[in-house]
């Protein structure tokens, strides 16, 4: 390999982030936190002092500092990245940051912090591994600071960070941060969050961002924020999990356009499953069952583009693959069926309890009738009953008729045809579903089946909870 | 100058993969599948399934989709993604190009290729003809990229795309930055950022009232870096100019414009010298404000090596017209554009 030449700009020392290659080291993380907490400045941080900020950018972010007054960049400027927001000076929408250390990669999703956009914060937390925090050291927590924590555990984001931010406008103070501490502990716990990491930070200055050991702050001797997320464990192990895979697509080539396809003699008889598996793994030879119909049958084949190519065939496949599965017996599968293993496969019902984050402007009551879309299958329901809302003050299920724009609560529905439905607090992928307008087809919730909200009422030490 | 080191020795991966580091081992230069026996997928196979799963959502939930394609090296890994989507089954819908008329020719002769190999229908949207009779005029500073917003939407209508896959990855841009995956696009095309559907786990909602379409981006979550270790991993071809090669060239804002029948230097007062540079391109779009970068990367491997530590991102580097404001790819997107 020879020494490569830059080709603009001079070239400055930088971790070239060429190690992501190794196995497992995709890190999904989203922010929350209330307005002015300074997410989007600790964002800018983390990118800056990452040396993921490329010279272009930080030109632009420099020169629209200047033509602001300011005496240094605003590292908010790097993700605020619509006119609205650098007019306003605050966040509207998830923006999705890409940046990479020796030792990871991370997918960042900065969420906005006001109130009418907690239904980004849901966005960017359903697909995190963890969640970064922020509380303002001067203000404490906020009722924004509980629902992010409430929407955290709801929707088993498996970990999260607390950074007490604007340490340096509390003069480092060991003992307001202590108090904060003790104080998100406390919050955390009723709410059923069991692993929670706190660290004092300034994003403005950069303590503990990305070095630890700031000299401001010689009371905390533990990780930066950067160190934490480089070190936490990532993702579901497939072999702790049962096999589900909802069909997406029927693959039969003779069908569509086949006639034109260079390959439609050889697979004349081809007929496979296409998916992607959403937990577990299959190998082939496998009893599995077709639901909702409820026929059994077992995996002849499992095939992707180049074990087809290769002719090297695949024995198995787990999560989160996309695959094409072949079966022995001819069966009537259709997209929306769920192929699950024989052995411990999900029930199939019409009727559906489940907890719901309301995203809606109009509100949720009894009666609605809306869309359930649950994997790949998108059913007709209607709202039989609201059975409660979750009060963040007490963390306690209250009782109430409707449920409003941001509420969290319990409902029941029934379905026009069944669902393989499954707790969420023990199948992610077969356990979440949204609820759609018949008409707009706007989203309207974001739903767990079964009593998420158990978890927020009788905390419980989470299995494979980290700790530092 | 910074040196690096490919091969990757903090895990046994390399030493299991062989010697490192000779022209064709891209897959020994850069270890990124896991090993057998273990469930866990690397960052490419993972980007793989990912874009693999929103290919087959859409084709699932909508009618009549589309796939944009330029003969760009991103909507070429997404035709790629979209080909493995479907085996041993043909990509079932058509592609489309929004042709500025200020194309590189080798680009078009790639795409022109790449359809016919693949047996895939090609629609052309023709900003020339626009042009010739009158429905858009020539914009003072000669640049056509704002100009394919019209033929692209009057594309989308008269064919009645009602979902139209985009290559558009949101580490290019801060507006792209907020860009859902599936994202919803009202009856004049247009985008707005403020009242963007919430996207929940890998639901994704593609419901729309007639009229309106969905654009959707199955390489969200790519990186430039991303790209190129696929098309090294997957072996992928692309037009030559991504490539070093000796290019007639002349310097204009900071840029390296080749010298072409669209693009020629001035002769008057501030006249702009023309000299042969060894060059590759990090996008391909219109000639006449579309960067060049001087290069020496022959292959996949080095082109790896050269985004790895350039500081430049690819659109500041090579797109002119990103720089007309701190929002001007924001306004395009709101008006329909990609």
């Amino acid at each position: 390999m020879g020494t490569p030449t830059t080709t603009t700009g001079p070239t400055t020392e930088t971790q070239v982030p060429l190690d992501d290659a190794r196995r497992g080291t995709l890190l999904r993380l989203a922010t929350a936190g209330s307005v002015d907490d300074g997410k989007s400045t600790l964002v800018g941080r983390l990118l800056f002092d990452s040396k993921s900020v490329l010279a272009d950018q930080l030109d632009a972010v420099e020169r629209v500092s200047r033509d602001r007054g300011l005496e240094t960049a605003d590292l908010a400027l790097l993700t605020d990245g619509l006119r609205a927001e650098r007019e306003q000076g605050i966040t509207i929408d998830v923006a999705y940051r890409y940046f990479a250390t020796a030792r990871r990669s991370f997918i960042l999703a900065d969420c906005p912090g006001h109130v009418q956009y907690t239904r980004n914060t849901v966005t960017g937390a359903s697909t995190a591994d963890v969640v970064v925090l922020l509380i303002d050291a001067r203000k404490g927590l906020l009722e924004q600071t509980r629902r992010h924590l409430a929407v955290t555990s709801l929707l088993r984001v498996p970990h999260v960070i607390v950074a007490v931010n604007k340490i340096d406008l509390v003069d480092y103070s060991q003992e307001r941060c202590d108090e904060l501490a003790a104080d998100i502990r406390g919050v955390a716990a009723s709410l059923g969050v069991a692993d929670v990491h706190t660290l004092p930070v300034s994003a403005l200055v950069g303590d503990n961002v990305v070095d630890r050991g700031s000299p401001r702050t010689p009371w905390y001797d533990g990780p930066s924020l950067l160190e934490l997320l480089e070190e936490l464990p990532t993702g579901d192990d497939p072999d702790a999990e049962s096999f589900r895979f909802p069909v997406q697509v029927v693959i039969r080539p003779q069908s569509a356009a086949g006639s034109r396809h260079q390959d439609a003699d050889r697979y004349r008889d081809y007929r496979g499953y296409a998916g992607q598996v959403a937990s577990g793994v299959v190998r082939v030879g496998d009893e599995v069952v077709v639901l909702p119909s409820g026929t059994r049958t077992t995996v002849a084949g499992i095939d992707t583009a180049d074990s087809l190519a290769t002719g090297d065939e695949l024995t198995e496949a787990f999560a989160p693959q996309s695959v094409t599965l072949r079966l022995a017996h001819e069966v009537d599968i259709a997209r929306g069926d769920l192929i699950a293993a024989a052995h411990e496969a999900p029930e199939v019902t019409q009727d559906v309890e489940g907890t719901v984050a309301w995203l809606g402007d109009r509100p949720l009551l009894p009666g609605s009738r809306v869309l359930l879309k649950h994997t790949t299958r998108t059913v007709q329901a209607v709202v039989r009953d609201v059975v409660g809302r979750l009060d963040l003050d007490s963390a306690e299920l209250q009782p109430a008729e409707r449920l409003e724009l941001n509420d969290i609560g319990r409902v029941t529905l029934r379905l026009a045809s069944p669902i393989a439905a499954e707790e969420y607090v023990v199948a992610r992928r077969t356990g979440a579903f949204l609820l759609i307008d018949g008409q707009d087809g706007g989203t309207l919730a974001a739903g767990m089946v079964g009593d998420a909200l158990a978890a927020v009422r009788h905390p419980v030490e989470r299995p494979g909870a980290y700790t530092i | 100058m910074t040196t690096i080191d490919l091969t990757d020795t903090t895990t046994g991966d390399a030493a299991a993969a062989g010697t490192a580091g000779t022209a064709g081992t891209a897959d020994s230069l850069l270890p990124d599948a896991a090993l057998p026996g273990e469930h866990r997928l690397s960052q490419l196979e993972a980007l793989e399934s990912e874009g693999i799963h929103i290919i087959r959502e859409v084709v699932a939930e909508f009618e009549r989709p589309v796939l944009l394609f330029s003969g760009g090296k991103d909507s070429v890994v997404m035709l790629h993604l979209a080909i493995k989507a479907f085996a041993p089954g043909p990509v079932p819908f058509p592609v489309l190009h929004v042709d500025t008329g200020h194309n590189f020719p080798e680009v078009l002769a790639f795409r022109d290729a790449t359809a016919e190999r693949l047996r895939l229908r090609l629609e052309v949207a023709s900003v020339q003809d626009y042009l010739d009779d009158g429905r858009l005029r020539e914009r003072a500073d000669g640049t056509r990229n704002p100009l394919q917003t019209q033929p692209l939407l009057d594309a989308i209508t008269g064919h009645r795309f009602d979902a139209v896959f985009g290559g558009g990855r949101r580490d290019e841009e801060k507006a792209r930055a907020k860009e859902r995956v599936f994202s919803l696009r009202d009856e004049f095309g247009q985008w707005d950022p403020r009242n963007q559907r919430p996207e929940l786990w890998n639901l994704y909602n593609g419901r729309h009232r007639p009229g309106e379409h969905v654009r959707v981006f199955p390489l969200s979550n790519w990186t430039e870096l991303d790209v190129w270790r696929y098309i090294a991993r997957e072996r992928i071809e692309l037009p030559g100019l991504y490539y070093a090669h000796e290019r007639e060239v002349f310097d204009r804002d900071g840029m390296l414009l080749a010298v072409g029948p669209y693009s020629q230097p001035r002769t008057d007062a501030e006249a702009e010298s023309v000299r042969t540079e060894t060059v590759r391109y990090r996008t391909v779009g219109d000639m006449s404000c579309t960067g060049a970068v001087s290069s020496d990367a022959t292959g996949v491997e080095d082109v790896i090596a050269e985004v790895g530590i350039t500081r430049i991102t690819e659109r500041g580097a090579t797109r002119a017209d990103d720089r007309l404001s701190e929002a001007a790819m924001e306004d395009r997107k709101k008006e329909g554009y990609f």
